[in-house]
């Protein structure tokens, strides 16, 4: 068995499945049930300016059948009163003293009241803190949230504030509603934050009602851009994540991954991108706490078929495998192959390729079953058809390189070698 | 022992001759099983439909809460695709080419899916089709059947006038008075009736029967063409002594019988023997067993391989108790009193391939005697070869000979049953649609 304890900064867990900063983590009795169905941590929700909530709160994007491929949001940070949120704080710590308990803050824009909040917080017994600069909906028109993460000065000088008072480990959480989270983390990381946390949520519109016409979520016949989460936003966190990881100045410290993390699949994929541990959401909002049981087996099993002992092994393996575009060998080349045994002769593959695509694929008719072919020589080896194949392993890919020699695009063009030839 | 009706409570007849293959109870049901398809390109499963329909078109369209379209794609190959989501064998059709067969899943629930979708047009009368502005052109059908229903319709549609000649009371011809009455109820029979000829242009005169009250040189004056879709109606008869013995009746008049009346004023015996293996067999022994029968056998003097009907059906019968003698040849009718007391069959063996290729039964000369008190034949139909000679059509053992849905007498047309002997509802339909083609083309040669 692998040992899937995570340290982070110093906080330990007995895994690295946190809950992230949100309604699962906004009072006691949730956070006891997600200690007792096994979560390693939870980043309580947002404590600091005063709020007022409205209904409703949430919609979702559903796809081919399948609910809640996308979710967003407009709640606001915590709106119990902060007194009973320390207290639960303080109780939930002393029932279970093995998992992490990170607090999330959002102060208004001035250094008293962000000391003033991180004082009564640390009173708690909470062993780091993680300050929301992503939240992109209802704080951001008041200078708070993303309005201060979109802004490397102004997050530079909030984290600044922070660490003058913090005493325990501080997690600055980026917004990905910016061309680059490069930027704010650079200066978050200058102003000394401890580590980052990302993504927050993306500002969306998740739909508009065909009956109604008024867009989700529904507010009195109105709306407004909430947050997206949930697996739809997964590509684009772990796009953000690897810039994170290979800029030399935010890769010196830790980064907890966020954004669509479902599975332990998910999780590892995050992990092999730098991020040391995981939050979660939206996948617990729709499933409930159980889905941890399977990310802590999965993942031991994961790190057992590879070898892999504890997570420092693996964590950021994969960063290295993400390069510019010229650094990619143009001298490779695989091709599809259709395994006839294992064709259903659905022809998804072949519309596919014909419409869309480079006309590759032979259909020979049949009744009621057509055969499809692959055109070695016309196919580019885009993956559409394997994509688009509803049989695993029926369409494979199979390397046909040009030439022997690993060749990128700098040294192709300085080659004289042949351009727009296909 | 006897033939007698009102074998059960009305609650019993209610239960056996429910639906029996329900629809999905909401539309989420339908939901997931939509989206389990795949949506194939070329689909096998429109491959297999002797219409075309556009299968994974109108099952996407479910899935997009399109059920307007999803009926209009579904109609616009099959106008009577309501009726064939019930009566259609899927097993060796739609069902029976998924791809999903070939990856060891269920198919996809096409007939239920279709059904959902054409029950709601049905229910709530989607005008899903207009006519064009009438051309003048007048066309006489002979038969409101499947044939007759589905070429009216594709004409109506060019902007034909069409008057159908309809012997019985009512249209839809064996959907209405042949089928099961678990498959389609003759409520149902008469609302698709009634959605089919609500875009206006068809004319139905009941009653009205080729060879009696019709004749088809007075249709060839009055009208610009004609399409004859009689169906085939006579039953195959057994040629075998007692035959004429009360208590021994063809399928296609117990069926008859069933769909006229009401469950508990069909007489039904207690021990019944269905000969045959067909799908109307399998109709006629399970409703003899759903009306109170105690004992339905039934006998095939081939095996299981040859059977003409599916697995499915067999599978009915089976599971409604009735008990299958394979390799069973009727030998004769025994009775006293002019009434049948038992049947003789004779044991049968597999011999040399047939015309049709399959092995033909051989007698082994050994027989048997089964107690019996009803016969139901259901050894095949038989055309109306008698009508078809009367009037000058030229044919084959009684079915009408075409040439692309022409028949030898000039604006005369003819397609279904009459032509092919006696297949599937579905292939009735498409037979329609081809006979519809056959006539704007005779009608407008000029036209594109």
């Amino acid at each position: 068995m692998a040992n899937i304890s995570s340290n982070f900064l110093g906080i330990k867990s007995p895994n690295p499945f946190w809950l992230a900063s949100a309604p699962p983590t906004d009072k006691k009795i949730n956070v006891l049930r997600a200690f007792e169905a096994g979560w390693g941590g939870v980043v309580w929700k947002t404590l600091g300016s005063q709020v007022k909530n409205v209904s409703s709160r949430y919609s979702a994007v559903n796809y081919g059948g399948h609910k809640i491929m996308g979710f967003n949001n407009i709640e606001l940070i915590s709106d119990r009163p902060l007194d009973i949120n320390l207290k639960e704080i303080k109780e939930c710590i002393k029932l279970f003293p093995d998992r992490a308990m990170i607090v999330s803050l959002m102060a208004d824009n001035n250094k008293e009241s962000w000391h003033e909040i991180i004082k009564k917080v640390e009173d708690t017994g909470a062993h780091g803190f993680e300050l929301n600069f992503g939240c992109p909906h209802g704080m951001t028109e008041r200078g708070m949230g993303a309005a201060v993460g979109q802004d490397p000065e102004i997050a530079k000088m909030v984290v600044e504030w922070v660490m003058e008072k913090a005493t325990i480990p501080v997690i600055t959480k980026l917004t990905p509603n910016v061309h680059s989270v490069v930027p704010t983390g650079m200066a978050v990381v200058e102003a000394g934050t401890n580590a980052l946390s990302l993504i927050n949520t993306i500002q969306s519109v998740t739909g508009v009602d065909l009956d109604t016409l008024v867009p989700n979520p529904y507010v009195a016949g109105k709306s407004v851009f909430g947050g997206y989460c949930g697996p739809a936003v997964k590509p684009i966190a772990l796009k953000m994540l690897t810039t994170i990881a290979q800029n030399e100045v935010t890769n010196k410290v830790p980064v907890s991954g966020i954004g669509g993390v479902s599975t332990w699949n998910d999780a590892v994929e995050f992990m092999l991108l730098g991020a040391s541990n995981v939050q979660v959401c939206t996948a617990a909002m729709k499933h409930g706490f159980r889905i941890v049981e399977d990310m802590c087996e999965g993942l031991n099993n994961w790190m057992d078929e590879k070898g892999f002992k504890t997570l420092d092994e693996f964590i950021g393996k994969s960063v290295k495998n993400i390069v510019h575009w010229e650094d990619l060998d143009i001298n490779y080349h695989h091709i599809a192959k259709i395994n006839q045994d294992s064709c259903i002769h659905c022809g998804l593959c072949y519309i596919a390729c014909e419409d869309t695509s480079h006309q590759s694929i032979n259909l020979d008719f049949g009744k009621p079953y057509n055969t499809y072919s692959i055109k070695e020589e016309e196919c580019v080896g885009c993956n559409l058809c394997q994509l688009v194949c509803p049989v695993s392993n029926c369409i494979t890919m199979e390397e046909h390189r040009v030439a022997p020699e690993s060749i990128n695009w700098i040294e192709y063009q300085k080659r004289g070698l042949p351009l727009n030839d296909h | 022992m006897a033939i007698h009706s009102n074998k059960l409570s009305a609650t019993q007849y209610e239960k056996n001759f429910s639906d029996i293959h329900p629809p999905f109870e909401t539309k989420d049901a339908a939901l997931v099983e939509a989206n389990r398809c795949l949506f194939c390109y070329d689909a096998p499963c429109m491959k297999s439909c002797p219409t075309s329909i556009d299968v994974p078109k109108f099952i996407k369209q479910i899935t997009t809460d399109n059920i307007k379209g999803s009926a209009h794609t579904i109609f616009s190959s099959n106008i009577l695709g309501a009726g064939c989501s019930k009566v259609c064998p899927v097993e060796k059709l739609c069902e029976g080419a998924c791809v999903y067969n070939l990856m060891e899943e269920d198919p996809i629930s096409i007939a239920k899916l279709q059904r959902y979708s054409t029950e709601k047009a049905i229910a709530n009368k989607w005008p899903l089709f207009s006519r064009k502005s009438s051309t003048g052109k007048k066309v006489a059908i002979i038969g409101a059947g499947p044939a007759g229903l589905s070429c009216a319709h594709v004409l109506s549609r060019e902007g034909v006038d069409v008057t159908i000649y309809e012997k019985e009371k009512k249209g839809g011809g064996l959907m209405t008075y042949g089928i099961a009455a678990y498959k389609v109820t003759p409520q149902f029979c008469k609302e698709e009736v009634d959605y089919i000829l609500s875009i206006g242009g068809i004319e139905v005169l009941y009653e009205q029967e080729l060879g009696k009250n019709v004749k088809l040189e007075d249709l060839q004056k009055k009208y610009d063409a004609v399409y004859i879709a009689i169906g085939v109606g006579l039953a195959r008869q057994l040629d075998i002594p007692g035959e004429n013995l009360e208590g021994v009746v063809d399928a296609i008049n117990f069926i008859y019988t069933i769909r006229n009346t009401e469950f508990g004023k069909v007489p039904v015996g207690d021990k019944v023997a269905v000969i045959g293996m067909g799908m109307t067999a399998i109709d006629a022994a399970t409703q003899a067993k759903r009306l109170g029968a105690s004992e339905v056998t039934m006998l095939y003097r081939r095996t299981q391989e040859e059977m003409p009907c599916t697995e499915v059906e067999l599978n009915i019968a089976k599971l409604d108790g009735c008990e299958i003698i394979w390799l069973a040849a009727p030998k004769e009718v025994l009775g006293t009193e002019g009434r049948v007391t038992s049947l003789v069959a004779e044991k049968m063996t597999l011999g040399e391939p047939d015309a049709s290729g399959r092995r033909s039964p051989v007698s082994t000369r050994e027989t048997f005697t089964i107690e019996v008190d009803m016969v139901i034949k259901a050894a095949g139909q038989t055309p109306f070869q008698q009508l078809v000679e009367q009037n000058h059509l030229q044919h084959k053992n009684g079915k009408i000979l075409v040439d692309a849905a022409a028949t030898n007498l000039a604006g005369v047309f003819s397609g279904g049953d009459c032509v092919n002997g006696g297949k599937e509802v579905v292939d009735a339909v498409q037979a329609g649609k081809e006979g519809a083609v056959g006539i704007i083309k005779f009608l407008f040669p000029h036209s594109k």
